[in-house]
């Protein structure tokens, strides 16, 4: 029983080990805070570019971590990087660093550099 | 054997070990900075999860004290405890002296100032409210906005000063959760024809009872619950509360407008206990609450032999967790004289 | 005797040096645009020359700055730089006043006493050679306090010093040779014949009475000689290099050239002029609040000149601008740090000596391929026509008092006015400049202007410090901007508001954008005073704390950010004040965290104080007044 039933659904399940995790690991290891999130929403809530666009650095932070990351470069790209967030956020994340070293990593992912 | 125990602070934990004190024969003197006893307990409506009236406890409690054993001094506070040859002298802001040989320190909590969470309004906006306020509301029987309306959409907003580094607290307040679901109740018995909403990260229903009474507010009253921190909160034209938070279990922010909103605050080590663990050399934790001697079998003990803690002083505590904890502050205090012979 | 072999290493070094020089500031004017070409033309015979000799004079050698700022250091740095500069000068006259010829090559005066160690012969001998050692004397005093402040800095009044580089250890060993060999060497010659004045003279003479001085002169003049060599040659590839180079910067500073936003030869010059001082690191609030060395502006500009990986540096600085407001040599290092942010990658270069001493000549950047724009997915902005626009900012939306404030100032004063960030606006755009995305901000500074533009107002009153400086500075809208504390200052001087006093005592922490980066601090401190007890602090105008919220760090943690507030908070409440006040609502927030003391903005402070006429009372307060302004909302 490999796949424990889940091959039914292939688009609809994250399969963590197959995921290509090197975002997560990029930021990891360059931003520690990176880790301390706990799904709050503080960030999204007070966002200004989410006040008009899909942008929810919750759910980018989140989806890097799992692997699912082939749609965040859309989304990291409408940051304005006005900081409301990290004033926000309760645990203290550098979240700008997590955009700022979320898009580095996606460039050097791209260039085979990572 | 009539031993002198001093006992700081004359709320729950102060004056239940102060009762436990008299029945082991001590004489008790306890030191009370308000005019009258009885702490937070004072400014509750119904206690949680039974929803028990807190003026039944209160009597309890006041029966409790009301002894010969016992002396109360109220408008007194305590500013130094000192120890000067296995005996304590606690000096009051009266700067009066008085000697005893054991300390039982109750000086409890200090709810967290909303004001420091600027982004939530309060004392910006009419009818952002904290907790303890709308308790006195349904005290007095006078649930309405500041223009006499009678709120019609009520949020409670969880975490208020809790578990938020922006404020210096990482720790849980524990009963805030349990408090909103309570309150939310409440408003629906008192308005029936009112939407309640919380906003919470967790729910943290860890107390005999409480997750009942979250499932019950769901079942019977209706209250909505949704997963996410407030960001912010603006007043609209109309005078409504504007609130941004992200609904994290959609993935959308949610835009939502109200007639109240309920700061669920948390709880910090309070003034006083401040100043008192500063003048007398009590050691304070990261939370800054006093300190146990040790997380298991000491947390009614410091870092001074004699001095003991009870209650809120030490961590945030629940009512039934605070009595239990004022019981065995007073064993150890009794086992300190066995072993003082 | 006109001629020694010892003389060539010092002869190869000076011709190099003075080749060297001629040849790099030829190519850095080559290399200036042309405006700037033309500048210094004009500078050359005007003004600017005359000023930049003072200046020099002032600066490079006397050091004036660096004495104001540690008197210690002060010394040190003058009693090498002017000492030397009069030892040559002196040394110069005495070769040819005393000397057997005249015009003589320079190394007759460096090795004058060689080539006449003879006693004084007569009275103006006697003082002269006096004179000298006095200044040998002098230098070495300097010397010794270098040599004591590289062993321990805190000797020298200096916090830390900055790290040095292989090189730059051979470089200062040579440099710190050369003083000593002198004294020996003129020492052991005029121990030999006899003469030297005070210090020479009985150096030698007690080294002669146990030594054979006549031997051992000849080895030191050859150390002495090696020494200033390869000093000389060693150079270019050393901080040193300031010597020289700082001169050009001073004149060039002085016709009026300024870095903008491109590198290029000023950019250049710059950071060859700084000389590892460390004044920088000392006013950095990341180093004596929370321990970092190594990103300061010494290190950077260090890196840029040998070529080192700087990516993590240039990120991490709160861009607060106080090392700028200390430099003792004026290098403008926040278009520097700015510049740097922009063209942020790190290209690991040969690093063949060659290439280090003839650096390629600094090409344009190659033209970035066209990017489609990234926030084309924000709607059309609506403006309502005012005279006066309010754009709060993003932060002051955390900070509802200050938006609340700002508005009952506006009622107040009666001001036509519209809040066109009140629903949450769009990014003023500097957040994206200061981390090198020029292109994206350009995006919203355009929108941004477009909504301005539309409301027809002939002014822009922010609260934010942030927002106020890229409006100031990168949006062209042809429109009074202010800050809301210029903005207040002038309703009050223009009798439109009626303000109380309260007696209460405040403290002003000056927000760095706002002080520092755009020069506004007296406004502020006029409206505080206008209003309340203006208490002095430690660090007022530009020697103002970064409270550490800064957007424009995005590497530091937030411990590290409470650790700067705490400190900052601590020197701003020394006095106890009732307030502690600012005029931004980063600094509010950051600062409200980490203090007892109530922190509030100038604003909320002012709204408190209104005098609010009687019958406007009652009017704001009845529901008509409310009726209509929900019916002007919803007509909009």
């Amino acid at each position: 029983m490999s796949d424990f039933g889940y091959v039914l659904l292939k688009n609809r399940h994250i399969d963590y080990e197959a995921n290509d995790k090197r975002i997560a690991e990029y930021i990891y290891a360059r931003e520690p805070s990176f880790g301390y999130c706990m799904e709050c929403g503080c960030c999204a809530g007070t966002c200004t570019s989410g006040n008009f666009t899909h942008l929810s650095l919750r759910e980018i932070n989140i989806l890097i971590k799992r692997g699912e990351t082939s749609t965040i470069k859309e989304q990291i790209d409408k940051c304005m990087l006005c900081g409301k967030c990290t004033l926000v956020c309760p645990r203290g994340v550098n979240t700008r660093n997590i955009i700022i070293l979320a898009g580095e990593a996606i460039q050097k992912l791209e260039a085979n550099e990572l | 054997m009539n031993k002198e125990v001093i006992v700081i602070g004359a709320g729950a934990a102060g004056m239940e070990s102060a009762g436990q004190l008299a029945n082991e024969g001590f004489s008790v003197k306890i030191f009370e900075k308000d005019e009258s006893p009885g702490g937070h307990l004072k400014g509750w409506y119904h206690l949680f999860p039974n929803r028990r009236d807190s003026v039944e406890v209160m009597d309890y409690l006041l029966d409790v004290i009301d002894r010969k054993e016992i002396e109360l001094l109220t408008n007194t506070t305590v500013t130094k405890v000192s120890k000067k040859d296995g005996k304590f002298v606690v000096t009051t802001t009266q700067n009066k002296e008085y000697n005893a040989d054991a300390i039982i320190v109750t000086t409890g909590f200090d709810l967290f100032r909303s004001e420091r969470k600027e982004e939530y309004g309060y004392g910006i906006y009419d009818n952002v409210i904290t907790s303890a306020e709308l308790e006195k509301m349904f005290r007095n029987g006078n649930l309405r906005c500041t223009d006499g309306r009678i709120p019609q959409k009520v949020g409670f907003i969880h975490c208020v000063g809790s578990r938020d580094e922006k404020v210096g607290n990482f720790y849980c307040s524990k009963l805030c959760c349990v408090s909103a679901v309570k309150q939310a109740i409440e408003i629906r018995e008192h308005v029936p024809e009112s939407n309640v909403f919380c906003f919470y990260m967790d729910i943290r229903m860890g107390g005999s009872g409480y997750e009942e009474l979250y499932r019950e507010s769901q079942q019977k009253y209706g209250v909505n619950y949704i997963r996410g921190k407030v960001s912010e909160v603006a007043e609209n034209y109309e005078g409504k509360l504007v609130l941004k938070v992200e609904d994290t279990l959609v993935g959308k922010p949610l835009k939502m407008e109200f007639d109240m909103l309920v700061l669920m605050v948390g709880m910090e080590m309070s003034e006083s206990g401040k100043e008192l663990a500063v003048n007398s050399g009590l050691l304070t934790g990261e939370n800054r609450f006093f300190a146990p001697a040790d997380h298991h079998f000491g947390s009614n003990k410091g870092n001074v032999d004699g001095i003991f803690y009870a209650g809120a002083c030490t961590a945030t505590m629940n009512l039934t967790e605070t009595l239990a904890h004022a019981r065995s502050a007073v064993d150890d205090v009794v086992d300190y004289f066995r072993r003082k012979k | 005797m006109n001629f020694e072999l010892f003389v060539i290493p010092f002869n190869i070094g000076l011709y190099f040096i003075i080749f060297y020089v001629v040849y790099r500031s030829v190519v850095w004017f080559l290399d200036l645009s042309r405006q700037d070409k033309l500048r210094l033309q004009r500078g050359f015979f005007g003004r600017a020359f005359w000023q930049s000799i003072k200046e020099i004079f002032s600066e490079s050698l006397l050091h004036r700055k660096i004495w104001k700022t540690n008197a210690r250091l002060g010394y040190m740095h003058t009693s090498l730089a002017f000492g030397w500069f009069l030892l040559i000068i002196f040394g110069t006259i005495e070769a040819d006043l005393f000397g057997t010829s005249h015009l003589n090559p320079p190394y007759k005066a460096i090795f004058f006493k060689y080539f006449h160690p003879e006693p004084a012969r007569s009275g103006i001998e006697v003082a002269y050679a006096f004179l000298m050692d006095l200044i040998l004397a002098y230098i070495l005093s300097g010397l010794f306090l270098a040599v004591l402040k590289r062993f321990s800095s805190k000797s020298v009044g200096m916090k830390k010093t900055t790290k040095l580089l292989t090189l730059d250890k051979v470089a200062l060993t040579s440099l710190w040779l050369v003083f000593p060999s002198r004294l020996l060497a003129e020492s052991f010659t005029s121990g030999a014949y006899g003469s030297g004045s005070f210090l020479t003279g009985s150096l030698g003479n007690a080294l002669a009475s146990f030594l054979p001085a006549e031997q051992l002169a000849y080895p030191f003049w050859w150390l002495y000689s090696l020494s200033l060599g390869t000093f000389f040659i060693l150079l270019p590839l050393t901080r040193y290099m300031h010597i020289p180079i700082e001169l050009f910067l001073i004149f060039a500073r002085n016709s009026g050239i300024k870095t903008g936003d491109q590198k290029g030869s000023y950019t250049d010059i710059q950071i060859y002029s700084c000389s590892s001082c460390g004044i920088c690191i000392d006013a950095c609030q990341l180093s004596f609040s929370a321990g970092i060395n190594n990103i300061q502006t010494a290190y950077l500009l260090k890196g840029i000149r040998e070529n080192i990986d700087v990516t993590d540096i240039v990120p991490n600085c709160l861009m607060c601008g106080r090392c700028e407001a200390k430099c003792p040599v004026g290098i403008e290092i926040m278009p520097i740090r700015m510049i740097q942010r922009r063209e942020n990658i790190y290209l690991p270069s040969e690093r063949k000596l060659l290439k280090r001493y003839f650096p390629d000549r600094k090409k344009s950047p190659a033209p970035k391929p066209p990017v489609p724009p990234s926030y084309s997915w924000i709607p059309e902005g609506r403006s309502e026509k005012a005279k006066v626009i309010y754009f709060a900012g993003c932060m002051s939306h955390l900070t509802p008092t200050i938006k609340k404030s700002m508005l009952s100032i506006f009622e107040a004063a009666g001001v036509d006015y519209t809040f066109v960030d009140e629903e949450g606006g769009v990014c003023c755009g500097r957040p994206l400049m200061l981390s090198g995305q020029t292109k994206k901000a350009r995006e919203l500074i355009s929108y941004n202007s477009k909504l301005f533009y539309e409301t027809g107002a002939d002014m822009l009153v922010t609260s934010c410090p942030i927002c106020y400086k890229v409006f100031k500075e990168s949006y062209k809208l042809g429109i009074d901007i202010m800050h809301h504390t210029q903005y207040i200052k002038k309703l009050i001087n223009d009798d439109a508001l009626k303000l109380n006093f309260m007696h209460k005592t405040v403290s002003y922490h000056s927000p760095c954008d706002l002080g520092r980066g755009s020069g506004v601090y007296d406004e502020p401190k006029y409206v505080l005073s206008y209003v309340a007890r203006l208490q002095e602090t430690e660090f007022e105008d530009e020697n103002s704390l970064c409270c550490g919220g800064s957007l424009a760090n995005t590497k530091i943690d937030n411990p590290t950010r409470a650790l700067i507030a705490k400190d900052a908070a601590r020197e701003l409440t020394k006095n106890r004040p009732d307030y502690l006040v600012t005029a931004c609502p980063l600094c509010k927030k950051t600062f409200g965290a980490v203090t007892e003391t109530d922190v509030v903005d100038i604003s909320e402070l002012v709204a408190q104080v209104i005098v609010v006429p009687q019958a406007k009372r009652l009017m704001s307060n009845s529901p008509i007044m409310r009726k209509k302004k929900v019916t002007v909302k919803n007509n909009c």
